[in-house]
């Protein structure tokens, strides 16, 4: 059963709504305020037995329904929603002002009369800034270009899991701004899926000269949660993390961090290449100690040994 | 008491208050609003009623209370109309695309809940905001540090707060106290913004850094913050500079290490243990994540110069050969 701090504010809005959209389709209104229509009726059948005092036949609020569609005749008063609580005007006001700040998202203008007639209906919110500017990307402009044309994309692309760059022909989505960074999301052809590209990873892009054509499986990624999501194809790692080395767990997704002794961490985290997490953990050198799997730690010393032999062999063919 | 009765008195009480110019005491609410008489007690009923008042405000209903005159009995209620009415708002179209867009910036439960409720009081205000825009560009601000919530109350009420804060991950935490001014998502990061009291300066902390609660201390209203001060640009001032640049001259094998010949120079080719690499030059951010990436790669990239970038590599590369036994 949902409670009353839910319902209530749906309830106080529903009569105001219904005001200024007579003969609304039921179906439009419980999509509106994200119900099901069955919870709608509830409502409508709730506020329905709500009034003046009195509460007599012609001090409650009267609803007319026809076919499928609702009209108030009398509201009983409850003309108008309720001010926007001080949480309800930071969220808005703030987000307004940080898309007011980056360039080319929107028109600007827009952005600035909404946020004056918001500011104007809901006040002021101090107190809470966001700067959305990312860092300058060389693909911007052409990846925004080819977004507003609906153009297909070549790229040229740096992929860090893997240390490889590949070319790929994609089918631009939309334009990502999450966690300080730009991203490109597009239907990739060659793995046939939805992918996100970093803008600074792009090594290269041109435009194509052919439309860009989603297929209909292309769905936008969700990204609410962060963009790592965990999988249950992924390789889970057990790390003992130095005090140096404790930026790993704010850098990269850990599922679990315990304090040890002298300020080391123990965190776990998930990688789906394990050429990957061997490049992580032998750079690392001495800050860290792989607690499992055993056959990382093993890889790890493996490569970490070929190095010093091909490194040796580097100085006798320079010397010699 | 089902949730419903009570969702129901609630909106009797709503408008009966909003109704009323006079204030109403608390025994005529009872006799006048559905679900009230029903109360078996006045203790029962003073509970209920308090619970009710407490939900409204929480709502941000403006509940006023005030003296009736020539009433001994207490304090009496109302809701003054021009309080509770959102104003007139009216979004042309490219406007209303923009509060839609704003309201989908938020990755966290309580910023987006909010920015939902204000979306459904516009609606209800008449202005049509499309749930769906289709925008080429899409914002997403995560908001989800436990810490977040306690220090922007603290910042909108205006009290100094204290907590434990790790300078830097390699650190140990250090007790702050804080006068906070405001807090600044910047570059996909949360800090909190004021006048550290201890150091007398002004000072960000990372708020992922803060370890363990926030407390709020002392009278709401203490922390003015001074005029003219821009907190995205504190923010963005304190971030530490880049460390310099160093050039390094490295052998990178065929077809491999392509992070490091993204910023590289080949220069030529050379063999080394019959495996066909380039030499190559190459600027890289800082001397740890020098010795880093190009340990991180093993046996496909091997340092030329300088030396000591060199020996610390090989330094790394045997701690980690050492360390599986």
């Amino acid at each position: 059963m949902e409670g009353v701090a839910h319902r209530l504010p749906r309830l106080l809005a529903l009569v105001p709504y219904l005001l200024v959209r007579p003969g609304v389709l039921i179906e439009e209104v419980a999509a509106d305020f994200s119900v099901t229509v069955a919870q709608l009726r509830r409502d409508l059948e709730l506020l329905w037995m709500c009034g003046l005092p009195g509460y007599g036949p012609g001090d409650l609020i009267d609803l007319s329904f026809e076919g499928d569609t609702v009209t108030v005749t009398f509201d009983a008063g409850m003309r108008r929603p309720l001010r926007l609580s001080g949480a309800e005007a930071t969220a808005l006001v703030v987000a307004l002002r940080a898309l007011a700040e980056i360039p080319g998202v929107l028109d600007a203008g827009s952005v600035r009369r909404a946020l004056a007639k918001i500011e104007a209906a809901a006040g002021q919110a101090d107190g809470v800034v966001v700067g959305l500017a990312t860092r300058e990307e060389a693909a911007l402009a052409t990846v925004r270009d080819a977004l507003d044309r609906r153009r297909a994309m070549h790229l040229r692309y740096y992929t860090p899991a893997r240390d490889t760059v590949s070319e790929r022909t994609v089918d631009p989505m939309r334009l990502l701004l999450v966690e300080g960074r730009s991203y490109l999301e597009a239907w990739c052809r060659s793995v046939e899926d939805v992918r996100l590209f970093r803008l600074d990873r792009i090594e290269h892009v041109s435009t194509l000269d052919e439309p860009a054509v989603p297929p209909p499986q292309a769905r936008p990624t969700d990204v609410s949660g962060g963009l790592f999501r965990a999988q249950p194809d992924q390789q889970v790692a057990v790390l003992t993390l130095a005090p140096d080395a404790r930026w790993v767990a704010e850098y990269y997704p850990v599922e679990e961090l315990i304090e040890g002794e002298g300020g080391a961490a123990t965190v776990r985290m998930r990688y789906a290449e394990t050429e990957w997490m061997v490049r992580l953990v032998l750079g690392l050198g001495a800050d860290v100690v792989v607690q499992t799997p055993a056959e990382l730690a093993v890889a790890v010393a493996q490569r970490a040994r070929a190095a010093i032999r091909r490194s040796d062999h580097l100085e006798r063919s320079e010397t010699g | 008491m089902t949730a419903a009765a009570r969702a129901e008195r609630l909106v009797n009480l709503v408008l009966c208050l909003l109704s009323s110019r006079q204030y109403l005491p608390a025994e005529r609410i009872r006799w006048t609003v559905p679900g009230y008489a029903d109360a078996p007690s006045d203790e029962a009923f003073f509970r209920m009623f308090e619970r009710d008042k407490a939900e409204l405000r929480e709502l941000g209903v403006p509940l006023e209370t005030g003296r009736i005159p020539g009433f001994e009995a207490g304090d009496g209620y109302r809701i003054a109309r021009r309080d509770y009415e959102l104003p007139d708002i009216d979004l042309e179209p490219d406007e209303a695309a923009a509060v839609a867009l704003a309201a989908r910036l938020w990755d966290s439960p309580q910023l987006s809940g909010a920015a939902n409720g204000a979306l459904l009081k516009l609606r209800a205000a008449g202005v049509e905001v499309d749930t769906e825009p289709s925008v080429v560009v899409q914002p997403r601000v995560r908001a989800t540090e436990p810490a977040l919530t306690p220090l922007i109350s603290a910042v909108q009420q205006g009290q100094v707060v204290t907590f434990w804060h790790r300078r830097h991950p390699a650190e140990q935490p250090a007790a702050r106290i804080l006068e906070p001014w405001g807090v600044v998502s910047w570059r996909g990061r949360w800090y909190v913004v004021g006048h550290d009291r201890d150091r007398e300066a002004t000072r960000c902390f990372r708020v992922s850094r803060i370890v363990g609660p926030v407390r709020a201390v002392g009278a709401s209203g203490a922390v003015q913050r001074p005029p003219g001060v821009d907190l995205l640009q504190i923010v963005a001032g304190s971030a530490e500079p880049p460390p310099a640049a160093h050039t390094a001259r490295l052998w990178l094998a065929h077809g491999r290490a392509y992070g490091l010949r993204r910023r590289a120079t080949v220069l030529r080719t050379m063999t080394v243990q019959d495996v066909p690499g380039d030499v190559v030059t190459v600027e890289l951010p800082g001397y740890d994540v020098a010795v880093r990436w190009i340990a991180g790669l093993g046996p496909d990239a091997l340092v030329l110069e300088p030396t000591e970038l060199a020996t610390a590599v090989r330094a790394r590369l045997l701690a980690a050969a050492g360390s599986a036994g």
